[in-house]
């Protein structure tokens, strides 16, 4: 029996000639890809005008910048030709194996949207600048609580579909909250109890009864759909005045960092919501991973038995990991109702809360990733806004298409395989 | 055996039927029959219902007027309050069950089982979509996709019926087998996707169904989709050689798609126990790991699952196409695609279950549609409902708590060394 147990375990395979790993082609064909089609189609096929004009300063601002006019085709083919050599870096590095950091991306996105922007605008009014980058970090609060939410639940083991339910539920609450109260700001105190007690039910049912997570997430996404909306169709619509009416949260200025040219409007002439998120954001980025919270709620998550072993209650940490998660997207509800100024509506969060599930992944469960990925949707679905407003030559139903099949790419050809918390998912029993 | 092999279904194996071949309590017959009666799964699911429908019922009379009037002085006259309950409960739930099984106050004989064929009608496209999704839970993939696969599905099976004119059996075929095409190759997508890259399913999922909602907008104002001389996203009506021919007359709704979906159940029924193909999918499901030693493909399998699921999914979109609506919209998949996800959860991603599922959430939803219209108690409470229904079914501990049921196995102990080792999740968000 014994020389059974001493034995090693059987060896992999044994690995051939190299020990190197095969090169990664995708990159640079993804990259190669997108500065190609940036090249063909932003700067040589013709465009709706010879100028375009990008509007940087906001009427208010202290230092006013004028406005730049650039030519569309040449704008454009720089940008396109910059976008082509970054992606020989790209093949560069991969043959030589070299490792590039994360801003290769993020240049080369940059690169290719304003190529895309001075083709799109072109013989068109002014592109407002500004105000499409504030737009980007306004709508993408709640795909950044959302997935701080994820990532709250997942690290510690817990599968969180239920994203949308929480944000849901704090849209819905924020909403009568504010509305009965006549405050906004009550509205955002009651948002994150509305979405924890969604992370309560679905921890209820993942710790104590080890149902399927995935499957309590979603049924728990359709329970909130179904009490919102029939409390939508029965209280709230008798007599909106008291309980929807819309209390929108004022935005807040910071004195002197708001007047900063371009930076200033977008990141510090928001409402308060924003400078909750990215308190939230900061945070979390350092606390789940400096601190002794950060490190047992991962130890639960990986490997919840070691983590039991040295005296961390596994089950506890996720049952407060959870809720916790829960408030935050319930936090991040409120921006549909209050922050956005709006009343409830049934099913006002549309899907936002699988798109913060998609930004927790793609940012590979990290806080700055998820911020950065959630960006990212952020821009796509402002940016459409914005075109419309100015005019382009796309149908609207491509544009909106658009941020989804760059995630496909980016998914399929930069992130990859990622790698989910290990035990997340499964039911700890001692 | 059956507790080494946990449910990859994601059910929880204590929701399995109790194996328990001998009666090792050592107790007469009649108790150890009423035993397991009061242990079956049938019951907890039957009892999930109850629970279900009396929290739904909590729900309505909270938000009934009368209700709230009476409330104000229940202590006063509490039979009044008690009335006002029973009677807005009592109301709303007989009007949805006339308008999905049987309207018992019809005049007609066809009038009075309409609701069962409307029940039937709604579940079609449950069913055809949540087969797909059981087979992909199975093998361990969170397909959130039908939504889009459904719309896929329903554009292929649409531009085939609408633009060409061709004999009528060789038109519905093509068409329904677009279908098919449009929905396995959309969903293919996210097959090969995870098998060459490892793209997550759920993300790659989830992005095609909000592509496949905007390329169905988009598609509607093209000229060879959009009907000529609308400004709506319609498309032009399918033609009569095109559509599921209707299996009650034209005082029904009722299409033959209802009996393609039942075909489909046995074919995956097949497909899944007694072909070697689904013999891979279960073993890619339960251990990719040991599928991989044993010599199976695990990509392959994923591109295969997601296929066969896409294709089934497409099939929905057809049932809707060309019978249901008889019209390509943008809204031609209405939420079938996520209550989908549900009907393949409450079936236990098996054939049976999910043709029992759907038609329990097709009845419903017909239901509803009658209870909105007569008692004008919301539909969204049938949401409410659909969702109890489910998470009690998946928590059978709870129900057993709720109604003192003994629990199945001798000890706790069995239950609990069943599910210490919980399905090989492959599903992880």
């Amino acid at each position: 029996m014994s020389t059974v147990t001493t034995k090693p375990a059987p060896a992999r395979p044994a690995r051939t000639t190299s020990t190197l790993a095969p090169i990664s082609w995708r990159g640079p064909i993804v990259y190669g890809f997108f500065a190609l089609a940036s090249l063909i189609f932003f700067a040589l096929l013709p465009a709706g005008g010879t100028e375009t004009t990008f509007r940087i300063s906001t009427a208010t601002d202290f230092f006013q910048i004028p406005a730049l006019t650039v030519s569309s085709t040449g704008f454009a083919l720089v940008l396109s030709l910059v976008a082509l050599g970054l992606a020989g870096l790209a093949t560069w590095a991969a043959w030589t194996r070299r490792r590039l950091g994360v801003w290769l991306p993020v240049v080369f996105g940059l690169v290719v949207v304003f190529a895309f922007l001075a083709w799109a605008g072109a013989g068109k009014s002014a592109i407002p600048l500004t105000g499409l980058l504030q737009g980007s970090l306004f709508l993408a609060v709640p795909l950044v609580f959302g997935a701080l939410s994820g990532l709250l639940c997942e690290r510690s083991g817990i599968i969180n579909i239920a994203i949308e339910g929480q944000l849901l539920a704090g849209a819905f609450l924020a909403a009568v909250v504010a509305s009965v109260t006549s405050s906004a700001y009550m509205g955002l105190v009651a948002a994150p109890i509305a979405g924890a007690l969604v992370g309560l039910l679905l921890v209820i049912f993942s710790v104590k009864y080890w149902v399927n997570q995935i499957i309590v997430g979603v049924v728990l996404n359709v329970l909130v759909v179904g009490v919102t909306s029939y409390l939508y169709s029965t209280v709230l619509a008798a007599d909106p005045a008291t309980w929807n009416s819309r209390n929108p949260l004022p935005v807040i200025e910071i004195p002197v960092l708001s007047q900063i040219p371009v930076l200033g409007p977008v990141l510090f002439r928001q409402t308060l919501l924003v400078y909750l998120m990215y308190a939230a954001v900061i945070l979390l980025q350092i606390f789940v991973f400096k601190s002794r919270w950060g490190l047992r709620m991962r130890a639960v998550g990986e490997h919840p038995k070691a983590a039991d072993t040295v005296g961390i209650k596994v089950n506890v940490t996720r049952v407060k990991n959870t809720i916790l998660g829960g408030a935050v997207a319930g936090l991040g509800g409120a921006f549909f109702t209050v922050a956005a100024g709006l009343a409830f509506g049934k099913e006002m969060t549309g899907g936002k809360g699988f798109i913060a599930l998609a930004a927790m992944i793609l940012g590979r469960w990290n806080p700055m990733g998820a911020l950065a990925a959630a960006l990212l949707f952020g821009f796509s679905d402002n940016l459409r806004t914005v075109l419309g407003i100015v005019g382009t030559p796309i149908p609207s139903q491509i544009m909106l298409m658009t941020p989804y099949v760059v995630t496909i790419f980016a998914v399929a050809g930069l992130v990859g395989k990622v790698r989910a918390p290990a035990a997340n998912g499964i039911p700890y029993v001692k | 055996m059956t507790q080494a092999t946990p449910d990859v279904g994601g059910v929880p194996p204590a929701a399995a039927p109790p194996s328990r071949p001998m009666d090792d309590d050592g107790r007469g017959e009649g108790s150890s029959i009423l035993r397991e009666m009061l242990e079956s799964s049938w019951l907890v699911s039957f009892l999930a219902v109850v629970i279900a429908l009396v929290l739904g019922g909590v729900l309505i009379a909270a938000a009934d007027p009368d209700v709230q009037r009476t409330a104000t002085y229940v202590f006063a006259r509490p039979s009044d309050f008690f009335g006002a309950i029973w009677s807005s409960v009592a109301s709303a739930y007989a009007a949805l069950f006339q308008g999905s099984v049987v309207n018992l106050g019809a005049p007609t004989f066809e009038r009075a089982i309409r609701p069962l064929t409307e029940t039937m009608t709604v579940a079609t496209p449950l069913i055809l979509a949540g087969l797909g999704l059981g087979i992909g839970f199975r093998a361990g993939l969170f397909n959130i996709g039908a939504q889009g696969q459904i719309i896929l599905g329903g554009i292929f099976a649409g531009f085939i019926g609408f633009t060409f004119s061709l004999p009528p059996g060789l038109h519905l075929l093509l068409a329904v087998f677009g279908a098919a095409l449009g929905g396995a190759l959309w969903a293919g997508i996210a097959g090969v996707l995870k098998a060459r890259t490892g793209a997550h399913e759920v993300i790659v999922t989830i992005m095609l169904n909000n592509i496949a909602v905007f390329l169905v907008a988009y598609l509607l104002t093209t000229s060879a989709f959009q009907r000529a001389g609308s400004s709506n996203p319609i498309s032009p009506p399918i033609p009569s050689s095109a559509q599921f021919p209707l299996l009650l007359g034209d005082g029904f709704r009722l299409h033959l798609g209802f009996v393609l979906a039942l075909v489909a159940a046995v074919g995956v029924w097949w497909l899944m126990e007694r072909s070697t193909i689904g013999f891979r999918f279960r073993a890619v499901g339960e251990n990719p790991h040991a599928a991989r030693t044993a010599g199976m493909s695990v990509p392959w399998a994923y591109v295969w699952v997601m296929v066969i699921a896409g294709a089934l999914a497409g099939l929905a979109g057809s049932a809707q196409v060309l019978g249901t609506e008889k019209v390509l919209t943008a809204g031609v998949a209405a939420s079938f695609g996520f209550d989908a996800i549900t009907v393949a959860l409450l079936g236990r991603s098996r054939p049976l279950g999910t043709v029992l599922a759907g038609l329990l959430f097709g009845a419903l939803r017909a239901g509803g549609f009658a209870m909105q219209a007569r008692t004008g108690t919301p539909i969204d409470i049938v949401l409410v409902v659909q969702s109890l229904i489910v998470l009690f079914i998946a928590a059978p501990p709870l129900v057993r708590s709720v109604f003192r049921l003994p629990t199945p196995g001798d000890t706790t102990r069995k239950r609990r060394r069943s599910t210490s080792r919980p399905a090989a999740q492959e599903v992880s968000a």
